[in-house]
């Protein structure tokens, strides 16, 4: 064997070890087995299809936090002006990134400009249309974008918090990419998402607020007793029908809550479900506040206790408790209602994990089961398997020993093609099993063009070295004009679509690559190694 | 072995009869799809373009669809829909039943039609009954804990992990060897490690129902919208990006022809998925992307070949040339088609419900696609030749492009 040749055969030699350690060498060196067949199953990663599990999609409602940065604003305007003695009319939304500011008093203009200018920068000032003397301030687009990132982020992180401490095995959490407010969920194994549902989308915005008035049996009888405008910085917010206890009238009921809530979820230190004392079968979720928190709530429940005050418990804007307070509380609490011990866990894990920066709506639920996704990779490794066979059979009758060549290089290009997923952790799912039968296609197609090419040559009376030469040479340019079209596609897939469409087109380009290199290089090297072994007058078989 | 020799067929002498049968299958498949759509209002999407809900359900014995639709009807899902699925191969299959649903916009939450579905069906057919969970719902962690807190085998404290293991291997049981309902406890008997004390657990804790949830897929409106937007997109992308490279490997007029071959691929495809009453979903966008890579290799073949004999054949005509080079890739075109249709026969057959829709477009597609090639792209370069090339019978100039390929073949 000439030099060269040897030293291609010790690179084709190396790829293929490589690849071999990459699929069933890793993690742990095996030494049985059972332990490649770990091993193997410990590389090759399974879409949901194939290993059943749910795939969500949710939306976050972004909207919902601009409009929050616009309440807050709104109500920092009017401390500003209020502290500046800054007379206007009328400070209202407009809608979700606009604030009209009405009849700002003549004297006060420049007073007003300074204010907006220096404390409120998110907002552009413009004078109102149909105004004599009013503003309409805008939120930036920057502040617009800023926003939603800053909450998608949160969001991320937030539901990542909280699947964790389900503790399920291997989910996938991450933004879709088709659109800036998705993000999806994957968790493997789960057949029924109920349960990991409600946890996702549980807000977990606790709040303890001073109650102002209340409980009344409906919203007009609670605005009928104010005239129709409730008192400054207080809302109405319905009890939880379920919560409503012996002591407390049945039926959906109304509190007057102050505006600014005294404690929030983001001072809790701790929170966890325990049975419940008052309600026997049931469970209750008692929380720890932070040091800082304490002081504060402290501070304030001794100063209400003292006039007779009243407090709410406050979960996603329902009051699940509201009670007299007695003495002076420090830094525990709880919320009591009709709690499973299950919902009762699931409601502390959600408190620690802490609250959503905005709502979410689900837009897509699959759910594989796991019988299915036996079936699924039963049959299409079955298919597989079986095609490979007879198109291999097929190869070694139509060309004999040139045939059993081609089979050498696709069983190679297969072994490259998994060792490139395991690496790369590429998911297989069963659209990728699609492109592993369309490699093997595209792979054949290349032995084909080649020996067809090959006998041509031999029909117009060449030898046999001079014939492979030319038939691997003349073969190279058309199947390098196929591969590139067709990995041109792959990539725009990639780019462009979306889950199964995706692992179709990754392993479609590792398989395409491997293909170049096993249908070209290795191929090309055993007949050259056939070619340096025998006469050379003597008959090519093929 | 060699199937193909020295044949000598006049290819483009048949165009006509080539754009006629084109012609014909896409009025057939077309007017099979504006009856589907336009006459009788309904589509030809699957649940990911169009939204909605599907349940897929194997019963333990044939279907009792009458049953079925009567609880559905109760529960106010009376525009649901029932179909079965018959799956040749395999056996299990052919108790499956899918339920499809409507997206409605009243429903407050997503998940609202699925969950009206199941409850029709536990209340129907049994499981959860007596306050039990079902046993053919249950999760690996589920079983596994359930083991722990009967503790069968007397392990106390030495459990460690096996009751994860035995629950393990009991649903992989259910899943594998059961095709995922188990109607008797008695069954997993021959599961490894299960004695009468681990059965009469399951028995206690767990009921067993005629049914079992195999695949649920709930897609939302503006999911569906999304979807769709993005296929066609990625599609037009990836032809765009086809055009482009071949424009530049060849002439433009050659990527021209090979783009409007694989649209002919893809229109015609489409036309047989209505034909035929499959739906297009997700995977089928898949395969139909693979045609259009498969068809444009098999263009690209002939193409090639073209080219090289260009330099090679002075004293022959255009069309001639063109013939020459389809009659001398005749045999790879046959054998590569026939093993590619042979791959996806067999996919097609073997490979599960799953994989139903995608192997039935690459059946078609790869005739359509292989045909295509000559019958097609092969006819629009000529006839373009004929009226703006320069070679109609005298010797036409390589172009830049074909002279450094020539080259670089000969090197």
């Amino acid at each position: 064997m000439n030099p060269q040749l040897k030293w291609k055969f010790v690179l084709i030699l190396l790829v293929l070890l490589v690849c071999i350690f990459g699929v069933i060498g890793l993690p742990n060196a095996p030494t049985s087995l059972a332990q490649v067949r770990n091993n193997l199953g410990d590389r090759i990663h399974l879409g949901l299809d194939l290993k059943g599990g749910s795939h969500l999609v949710l939306q976050v409602q972004l909207e919902e936090a601009i409009a929050q940065h616009c309440d807050e604003t709104v109500d920092e305007l009017k401390n500003q002006l209020r502290s500046k003695n800054v007379g206007v009319g009328e400070i209202r939304e407009v809608d979700d990134t606009h604030i009209l500011v009405r009849n700002v008093e003549s004297t006060f203009t420049g007073a007003f400009r300074d204010i907006i200018n220096s404390q409120f920068t998110d907002w552009t000032m413009g004078p109102a249309a149909g105004e004599t003397s009013g503003y309409l301030l805008t939120m930036k687009p920057s502040v617009i974008a800023d926003i939603r990132q800053t909450t998608m982020n949160q969001t991320l992180e937030t539901i990542t918090r909280r699947i964790n401490a389900l503790g399920l095995t291997e989910p996938t959490i991450a933004f879709t990419g088709r659109s800036d407010d998705e993000i999806l969920v994957q968790l493997p194994g789960v057949g029924d998402p109920t349960a990991a549902k409600e946890v996702i989308r549980a807000g977990g915005q606790l709040q303890l607020v001073r109650v102002a008035d209340g409980p009344f049996v409906s919203e007009p009888e609670a605005l009928a007793k104010y005239g129709g405008v409730l008192p400054p910085g207080t809302v109405l917010v319905p009890g939880r029908p379920e919560s409503s206890g012996p002591s407390q009238p049945s039926g959906t009921v109304y509190y007057v809550l102050d505006k600014v809530p005294v404690v929030t979820g983001q001072d809790l230190r701790n929170a966890d479900a325990s049975p419940s004392t008052d309600n026997p079968g049931f469970y209750e979720v008692g929380f720890k506040l932070s040091t800082a928190a304490a002081g504060r709530f402290g501070t304030f429940t001794e100063q209400q206790a003292a006039i007779g005050g009243r407090m709410a418990v406050v979960l996603d804007r329902q009051v699940y408790e509201a009670a007299t307070i007695k003495s002076r509380i420090e830094d525990s609490g709880r919320i009591t209602g009709s709690f499973s011990q299950e919902s009762a866990q699931d409601l502390a894990l959600v408190l620690r994990a802490g609250a959503l920066p905005a709502s979410i709506k689900y837009l897509e639920e699959r759910t594989v089961g796991p019988s299915l996704g036996a079936d699924s990779i039963r049959e299409g490794v079955r298919a597989s398997i079986g095609s490979m066979i007879v198109v291999m059979i097929f190869l070694v009758i139509y060309y004999r020993l040139s045939g059993v060549n081609a089979v050498v290089a696709l069983i190679l290009n297969l072994v490259i093609l998994v060792a490139f997923m395991a690496y790369l952790g590429a998911v297989l799912t069963l659209p990728g099993i699609a492109g592993v039968i369309l490699t093997i296609g595209m792979g054949v197609d290349s032995n084909v063009l080649v020996f067809e090419r090959i006998r041509e040559e031999l029909r117009n009376g060449k030898v046999a070295a001079p014939a492979v030469e030319t038939g691997f040479d003349r073969a190279f340019l058309t199947i390098i004009d196929t591969h590139v079209t067709t990995v041109v596609s792959a990539i725009f897939l990639f780019l462009f679509g979306t889950g199964p469409v995706r692992g179709f087109a990754v392993t479609l380009v590792i398989g395409l690559s491997a293909n170049l290199f096993t249908s070209i290089y290795v191929s090309r090297a055993i007949f050259d190694y056939h070619l340096s072994k025998m006469d050379r007058q003597a008959q090519l078989s093929i | 072995m060699e199937l193909f020799r020295n044949v000598n067929i006049d290819w483009m002498g048949k165009a006509k009869y080539f754009v006629a049968l084109s012609l014909f299958l896409l009025i057939a498949g077309w007017v099979s799809i504006y009856r589907t759509v336009v006459v009788k209002h309904g589509t030809l999407y699957g649940i990911d373009f169009r939204g909605g809900t599907l349940v897929y359900v194997r019963f333990a014995g044939p279907p009792p669809i009458d049953q079925l639709r009567k609880g559905l009807q109760q529960a106010g899902l009376a525009n649901s829909t029932i179909q079965g699925i018959s799956d040749t191969q395999n056996v299990g299959s052919k108790n499956d039943v899918v339920i499809g649903l409507e997206q409605s916009s009243s429903d407050q939450s997503l998940d609202a039609g699925k969950q009206k579905i199941l409850d029709v069906l536990h209340a129907t057919f049994g499981g959860g009954a007596s306050g039990k969970p079902d046993f053919n719902s249950a999760t690996p962690a589920d079983v596994a804990s359930d083991l722990t807190r009967r503790d069968p085998l007397l392990l106390g404290t030495n459990a460690g992990d096996r009751y994860n293991q035995l629950a393990s291997r009991l649903t992989a049981a259910r899943d594998s060897d059961h095709g995922g309902i188990v109607t008797s406890f008695d069954q997993l008997r021959s599961v490894e490690g299960v004695t009468p004390a681990v059965a009469s657990a399951l028995s206690n804790d767990y009921s067993l129902s005629d049914f079992a949830i195999r695949d649920a897929e709930i897609v939302g409106p503006r999911v569906g919208a999304q979807l769709r937007r993005q296929a066609v997109l990625a599609t037009l992308y990836a032809l765009g990006g086809m055009l482009v490279y071949i424009a530049l490997r060849f002439e433009w007029v050659y990527g021209a022809a090979a783009v409007i071959a694989v649209f002919h691929d893809v229109l015609i495809t489409l036309g047989f998925f209505s034909l035929f009453h499959y739906e297009i979903s997700l995977t089928v966008i898949a395969a139909l992307l693979t045609l259009v890579g498969y068809s444009m290799n098999d263009t690209i073949v002939i193409f090639d070949r073209v080219r090289e004999n260009l330099r090679l054949m002075k004293r022959e005509t255009y069309p001639e040339i063109v013939n020459k080079s389809i009659n001398q890739t005749l045999s790879r075109t046959i054998l590569t088609s026939g093993l590619t249709f042979l791959t996806v026969v067999v996919l097609w057959l073997m490979g599960g419900e799953v994989l139903r829709a995608f192997s039935f477009a690459m059946v078609i597609g790869v005739m359509v696609g292989t045909y295509s090639s000559f019958g097609i792209a092969a006819p629009i370069v000529v006839v373009w030749n004929k009226y703006y090339g320069g070679r109609g019978t005298t010797v036409r100039a390589g172009s830049a492009a074909d002279k450094r390929v020539v080259a670089a073949a000969r090197r």
